[in-house]
């Protein structure tokens, strides 16, 4: 518990300092898409989180987010698919995926970045080759108004993303922190061998975490594709499994495994979004973007492993 | 054999850890070409000592004086300009490197100047002689992963034969060895001696002490507790010496043998050894002891009933019921518990906490739908923590800031939470101090007391002749034969490890 606090507090003087240099920042506009844009990466956050804990990667979900957006504008612009169906197959397919990935990983021994490296380069030549490499999006969205308002509307001035963030979240936090399976988990990634000898069939559970992965970058992608309502299958998503690794990390979760905690994901994820923010309200070039949030997340990991290494010997 | 001018002296060597005085006031010296056993319970303070001498710790006083004089020893390389080789439990060797290379890292011999490639043919050639004096009859080049533990050990000699170590330091080396491998090495050690290699020995193991040591220096929470002589050492005195009293009945007789064969293995085929086929018995109150060579297929016969590795075919029965084993999980549900031969890396989870790794086989029982109950949890963990007198400060202390004993006693305290048919122990005592084997083996006899089956592999010849009932010996993925009380013996035990079956007085059950 204690990190997360840390990393919390790193979030809070985020805040403080981007409000004092442009007060913008505290507008409720400014506020409703940060908190749109901190839903959405915090959803595909934890599933990526899930597999980190499990000691495992997972690359693919970026290029997953450009595949089920073309294949969500197919289902419902061009084969005029009811939503609900169309949002079952979305997410179905995202099990499958996930099962897949599970497969490689436990039944043939493959290493997880490998198995998930793959997926990035396949999903995304995929989504392209499906797309003809031509932009996709909703239009007016006619005849599925209302899941455009379940993915895009608001809750008492509260985005959608954000409320659906809270929703998983907490679901999320009950499951890793107080189930057998979120045990399962962290014994599995601290100690695969040990789990087994004590009877936990740690394949399954290994597996399984990369469905959760993929069923969240299925929700993620939801979200994503009807946020910016256009889908270009080479640019949409790119890079975007990195910052869920990014999330992960800042969020206390060790790439060796059996560490890390669901709200010290959503902080993370939220800390991303309020750097990218902070890029652009302050004015610096934003093809200093990355640059911008790769500094703070080494600055971050370094002041937590100094303190870290302080407490280990006090 | 002593020669009057010690090799080494250690005095008032102190050292304290946070919250810990490790080591006080401690001396110790060492003659050319003795062997000094240097015993103790786990945290008596001699891994402290000897990574003090090895340069891997600094005293915080105290002089180290080699041949009069005194030396600072800073670090690990400064330990080896002065002659001394430390030979780690855990060995310090890359397996992905050949026997040469393993012997010259970081001081290869180059050629074609500048350009500092390394010299093989010289590498090999100085490597030569040093395999030559320790009995390795393989070529330099070969790569260490297709070695066995003890030639990967007798690697490791000669590389710190070949830094002209004139003192050894050897921790637990025995521990992974067959019994062969130790007579091998034992007579390494002699010969070492008698060419002036002096030897500091740890060991647990008191009858390999009794075998090879000229001397006999004792530490008991962090200090001198007496040193034998090599006409006093017997294994009285050494318990005596490590924890301050006699143990009173160090192996426990049974009770009460109900015969019953309630436990049955038929035919029971291992991936290792496909076809040889294993089938015993063993009956409720028994402690059935496995002997046999590191190899002969005991741990897969252990993890093939435990449902860890697939069988090729066999039965596995409880009370006249037939058992499908697939996967651990089956085991546990039919009662059948393994306590593993590494109990850090497969036996517990050590950056858990004691809770954490007493519920984890059966959560199920501490949940509501799917949620872990914390309470329910605690108070099994607190007493489990009671009941197997584990020393802890909570039940939240982590796993891995325990000792040994300790360590052995939560995997045990772990199964005992459930209601144990079955208990395979895999060398349950390896590496664990005196007074902890003891309690140990306090702990099966009275589960076997309890009507539980126990089944113990051991390579630990003093433990199987000690604590089973009977030994059943294996060789080469089968059972060569099975001894009663009455024809325990060591030659026994070591004619039937090494495959003479004829020799055994009742072969098959």
């Amino acid at each position: 518990m204690k990190k997360e606090i840390g990393i919390f507090a790193m979030l809070v003087v985020l805040c403080i300092v981007v409000t004092i240099l442009n007060p913008l920042f505290l507008s409720v506009m400014n506020l409703q898409n940060t908190a749109r844009l901190v839903g959405m990466f915090g959803i595909f956050s934890i599933g990526v989180g899930i597999v980190i804990i499990t000691g495992g990667i997972d690359l693919s979900v970026g290029s997953l987010f450009a595949l089920f957006g073309v294949l969500l504008s197919f289902m419902l612009m061009r084969w005029g698919w009811p939503w609900p169906l169309a949002i079952a197959a979305i997410l179905l397919i995202a099990i499958a995926v996930g099962v897949f990935h599970g497969f490689l990983v436990t039944k043939m021994h493959l290493q997880s970045f490998i198995v998930t490296l793959c997926g990035l380069l396949f999903y995304r030549g995929l989504a392209r080759y499906i797309a003809e490499d031509q932009t996709l999006g909703f239009g007016y969205c006619t005849g599925f108004e209302t899941l455009q308002k379940l993915t895009t509307g608001q809750v008492l001035g509260v985005p959608m993303p954000f409320v659906l963030l809270i929703i998983i979240s907490f679901i999320m936090w009950v499951v890793l922190h107080r189930s057998i399976y979120g045990r399962y988990l962290f014994a599995v990634g601290r100690n695969e061998e040990a789990a087994r000898f004590s009877g936990i069939n740690t394949s399954l559970v290994i597996a399984s975490s990369y469905v959760v992965s993929a069923l969240m970058a299925g929700f993620g992608a939801i979200l994503l594709a009807f946020y910016t309502n256009s889908i270009s299958p080479s640019s949409h998503g790119n890079f975007y499994e990195l910052y869920a690794i990014a999330a992960a990390v800042l969020g206390v979760c060790s790439l060796r495994g059996g560490e890390g905690s669901i709200i010290g994901i959503v902080i993370g994820a939220a800390l991303l979004q309020v750097l990218q923010n902070l890029v652009n309200l302050l004015g610096i070039p934003s093809s200093l973007n990355f640059a911008v949030m790769g500094t703070v997340i080494l600055i971050g990991v370094i002041t937590d492993q100094i303190l870290g290494r302080r407490k280990a010997k006090s | 054999m002593t020669a009057d001018k010690p090799l080494l002296q250690m005095q008032g060597i102190e050292k304290s850890f946070p919250g810990v005085k490790a080591l006080d006031k401690v001396d110790l010296t060492v003659y050319p070409g003795e062997v000094v056993a240097l015993i103790g319970e786990n945290g008596a303070g001699k891994s402290t000592l000897m990574n003090i001498l090895g340069g891997v710790l600094r005293q915080d006083s105290g002089t180290i004086k080699i041949e009069g004089q005194p030396v600072v020893i800073k670090n690990v390389s400064d330990a080896i300009k002065l002659g001394i080789g430390f030979i780690h439990q855990e060995l310090n060797i890359l397996d992905n490197l050949s026997i040469a290379g393993n012997i010259f890292l970081g001081r290869e011999p180059t050629w074609l100047g500048p350009l500092k490639l390394i010299n093989r043919r010289r590498m090999w050639a100085d490597t030569e002689p040093y395999l030559k004096q320790l009995g390795l009859n393989l070529p330099p080049k070969t790569v260490l992963s297709r070695m066995s533990i003890a030639q990967q050990q007798m690697v490791e000699v000669a590389k710190a034969l070949s830094l002209n170590a004139r003192l050894l330091i050897m921790d637990e080396p025995t521990s992974s060895l067959t019994l062969t491998e130790t007579k091998k090495l034992f007579e390494v050690i002699r010969q070492l001696r008698s060419s002036g290699v002096s030897i500091i020995y740890i060991s647990h193991r008191l009858s390999e002490v009794k075998e090879c040591a000229d001397r006999v220096v004792g530490l008991r929470d962090g200090a001198n507790a007496g040193s034998l002589e090599r006409d006093k050492i017997t294994h009285d005195n050494m318990v005596r010496l490590m924890i301050g009293r006699k143990l009173e009945e160090f192996f426990v007789s049974p009770k009460a043998q109900t015969g019953d064969n309630y436990f049955r293995i038929s035919d029971l085929a291992t991936q290792r050894y496909p076809h040889h086929k294993i089938t015993f018995e063993a009956s409720r109150g028994e402690i059935l002891g496995f002997a046999g060579l590191v190899g002969a297929g005991r741990t897969e016969m252990a993890h093939a009933i435990f449902g860890i590795d697939t069988t090729t075919g066999g039965e596995i029965s409880i009370g006249g019921e037939k058992l499908q084993i697939r996967c651990a999980g089956d085991a546990i549900e039919n009662g059948i518990y393994l306590i593993p031969e590494d109990r850090r890396k497969s036996g517990l989870v050590t950056d858990m906490t004691f809770r954490e790794n007493i519920t984890l086989p059966d959560l199920k029982s501490f949940s509501t739908l799917g949620l872990i109950q914390r309470k329910r949890e605690t108070s099994v963990s607190e007493k489990q923590c009671e009941k197997l007198r584990i020393k802890l400060t909570s039940v939240e202390t982590l796993v891995k800031n325990l000792s040994g004993g300790n360590q052995q006693k939560v995997v045990l305290a772990k199964w005992l939470a459930l209601k144990p048919k079955v208990v395979i122990f895999d060398e349950p005592t390896r590496g664990i101090d005196v007074g902890s084997k003891a309690e140990i083996y306090h702990l099966m006899r009275e589960l076997a007391d309890n009507r539980v089956v126990i089944v113990m592999i051991s390579s630990d010849m003093e433990e199987i002749l000690g604590v089973s009932d009977r030994i059943a010996v294996m060789h080469e993925g089968q059972i060569t034969g099975i001894l009663t009380r009455d024809k325990f013996e060591e030659e026994a035990v070591m004619r039937l490890a090494v495959g003479q079956t004829s020799w055994a007085g009742n072969k098959d059950n």
